[in-house]
């Protein structure tokens, strides 16, 4: 079913509405992650405000979808979205990584449910999201795993575990989310250990592969749809995105991978973000 | 406390503590549905093949990988599963101990680790499969909890315990012929540390296979030196049943610790700061000093590396000399 305009709209400017919340939660934490938490805000969006089956009231709700943020340090994004989706107060962002927080640096399944995992040491997130998807399986439950990976995190060996292991019981219930914005902490991702030709690789693990452009909300609910027709194998979405999206002076610049914006530079991001909303409404 | 009669040891049966695991992990499954088993490559050795037999729909084969078999663990876990993982404890989880430490413990998922092959009594494999250090990384992550069963019925009484009770587990077991020195009558309770033997000149602490060298080296003191050793089986290494250790501390006035483990950071340890915290006395631990094992038959190496009968005798003798002091 083809998303209407109005649908595509509303969903662009929950991204919007995301990143901004980043951007706010990042300045008050004074450290944090900038590049990829703005560069997957239009998956966020388009995950919990049209694909994931979910309730903000009732994160424990036993047939909701899941949904893994392996990549945990990108956690501010799943944070703005469970915020906006209403999880918990949008206030709460200002807490990020303070002390008593539930909204930590990497996050805590204990400590904030919904989150599904505790994420940060990196290469788990498949891994874990094999096994729920294994039970949903073996008790016969119509809920989905869906599971958010950064590019670099394809160097962690246990990953490759999980892509062998996907295909071997045949999880066609999982569908993992690639982050491919080429960059990691020490630079461009081909630079350090080059993953290309990364689809090729998912196919040779006998895993359905789709690639779409991570930051059009619309291509990327469709590739999601794609992906869920697939049968008796994983899928995996490459979303290609640039790190640092939304903001001109973060876009494509590897270094702001793992610092964030001081107050001058927020209060810069987040007018170009309001002015980025004026511009989707006028163009609506 | 009724054991077996550990003085005859040619009518003492000999069997590995994994057969344990095995024969526990069938019934633990008959109890509950819940209860999985998943094995990286080694489903004989480890002795989950016989609950692969029975309950071949909640068995998962998932190859040499060690991390994923925690990982994947959490994720069943997370629905309600309780996943038993299997492999050597060299590995599993001296391989995956992060994932242990993050998806285990930190996130508080009910997987349950069998860590088979433990210790130098694995023999001719050599150092590289002998785990001598999985007691210490393990009962120094939070929320974890240890247990070391003595022989082959209490291994099986621990499984299918620890199945039924809510919590990341480590569960550590050996490869070799063991002697039986409980029975299926003598009573089994995790975090409940047993008095195998009576006595107050010197506490001897031991868990695992090494509880039979103990009772034996109790019963020799007594017939060569005339003194009365209290033999402790300290099956749950955490959390550590305290007060039958400072009641034995209390009485005794002096401790020896027994594990097939190295000295640092083991069984012995965990006694020793709660003693040092609670009431202190002399301790002598028995145990790996801060070395690397090798091939060797598996008695040989105990011997070797200062685990025998003869050690253990030693180690008491300077105890309850320190005592007098």
């Amino acid at each position: 079913m083809a998303l209407s305009p109005e649908r595509v709209l509303e969903l662009k400017l929950r991204a919007n509405d995301i990143r901004q919340g980043i951007i706010r939660e990042l300045v008050a934490a004074g450290s944090g992650h900038s590049a990829g938490p703005l560069d997957m805000s239009d998956i966020f969006a388009a995950l919990y405000f049209h694909i994931l089956r979910h309730d903000p009231k009732q994160p424990d709700w036993p047939q909701r979808d899941r949904l893994i943020l392996s990549c945990g340090h990108i956690a501010p994004v799943r944070y703005s979205a469970m915020a906006y989706a209403g999880y918990f107060p949008l206030e709460e962002l200002l807490t990020l990584r303070k002390f008593g927080t539930r909204l930590q640096g990497h996050p805590e399944r204990v400590r904030l449910p919904g989150t599904e995992t505790t994420s940060g040491p990196l290469g788990e997130g498949l891994a874990q999201g094999v096994g729920m998807a294994l039970a949903a399986k073996a008790d016969g439950k119509a809920w989905r795993v869906y599971v958010v990976t950064s590019d670099a995190e394809h160097q962690c060996g246990l990953h490759w575990e999980a892509v062998l292991t996907g295909a071997k019981f045949k999880l066609d219930n999982l569908i993992s989310i690639v982050d491919r914005n080429v960059i990691q902490i020490d630079g461009n991702t081909e630079e350090v250990m080059p993953l290309e030709p990364l689809a090729d690789k998912y196919r040779a693990f006998n895993w359905a592969v789709f690639e779409c452009d991570g930051n059009d909300v619309a291509a990327f609910i469709e590739t999601v749809e794609s992906a869920k027709q697939v049968e008796g194998k994983p899928a995996v979405i490459i979303a290609h995105t640039l790190p640092g999206k939304g903001v001109s002076f973060m876009e494509g610049d590897y270094l702001w991978h793992g610092k964030p914006p001081n107050r001058e530079q927020g209060e810069i991001a987040l007018r170009e973000l309001s002015a980025e909303r004026e511009r989707i409404l006028a163009h609506a | 406390m009724r054991l077996a009669d550990y003085r005859n040891k040619e009518a003492l049966k000999q069997v590995p503590t994994r057969n344990g695991f095995g024969e526990g992990l069938i019934e633990a499954g008959k109890a509950d549905p819940n209860v999985l088993g998943i094995c990286a490559d080694l489903s004989e050795s480890t002795r989950m093949e016989g609950f692969k037999k029975a309950f071949p729909e909640r068995y998962f084969q998932i190859g040499v990988s060690e991390q994923m078999l925690v990982a994947m663990g959490g994720g069943l876990a997370e629905s309600g599963k309780i996943p038993w993982i299997a492999s050597y404890a060299m590995f599993n989880p001296g391989r995956s101990w992060e994932q242990v430490r993050t998806i285990m413990a930190l996130n508080e998922m009910n997987v349950k680790i069998a860590g088979a092959h433990a210790g130098v009594s694995v023999g001719p494999d050599g150092a590289t499969h002998q785990a001598i250090e999985d007691i210490a990384i393990m009962r120094v992550i939070p929320h974890m909890l240890v247990v070391v069963p003595c022989d082959a019925i209490q291994t099986k009484k621990a499984t299918v315990q620890l199945s039924r009770m809510w919590g990341p587990t480590y569960l550590r077991f050996g490869r070799e012929k063991s002697p039986v020195v409980t029975s299926e009558e003598t009573p089994f309770e995790l975090g409940k540390a047993q008095v195998f033997r009576d006595g107050d000149d010197c506490a001897i602490v031991a868990c695992g296979i090494l509880v039979y060298n103990a009772l034996v080296a109790a019963n020799e003191l007594s017939e060569e030196d005339g003194v009365e050793c209290r033999v402790v089986n300290n099956h749950t290494v955490k959390p550590m049943d305290e007060a039958t250790i400072l009641a034995a501390a209390r009485d005794c006035g002096t401790v020896v610790t027994v594990e097939e483990h190295q000295i640092h950071g083991g069984m012995g340890a965990a006694v020793a700061e709660t003693l040092a915290q609670q009431y202190p006395v002399p301790i002598e631990f028995v145990g790996v000093n801060d070395r690397f094992g090798q091939s060797g038959d598996p008695n040989e190496l105990i011997e070797h590396y200062g685990m025998g009968i003869g050690s253990i005798k030693e180690a008491t003798r300077r105890a309850i000399k320190r005592k007098q002091r």
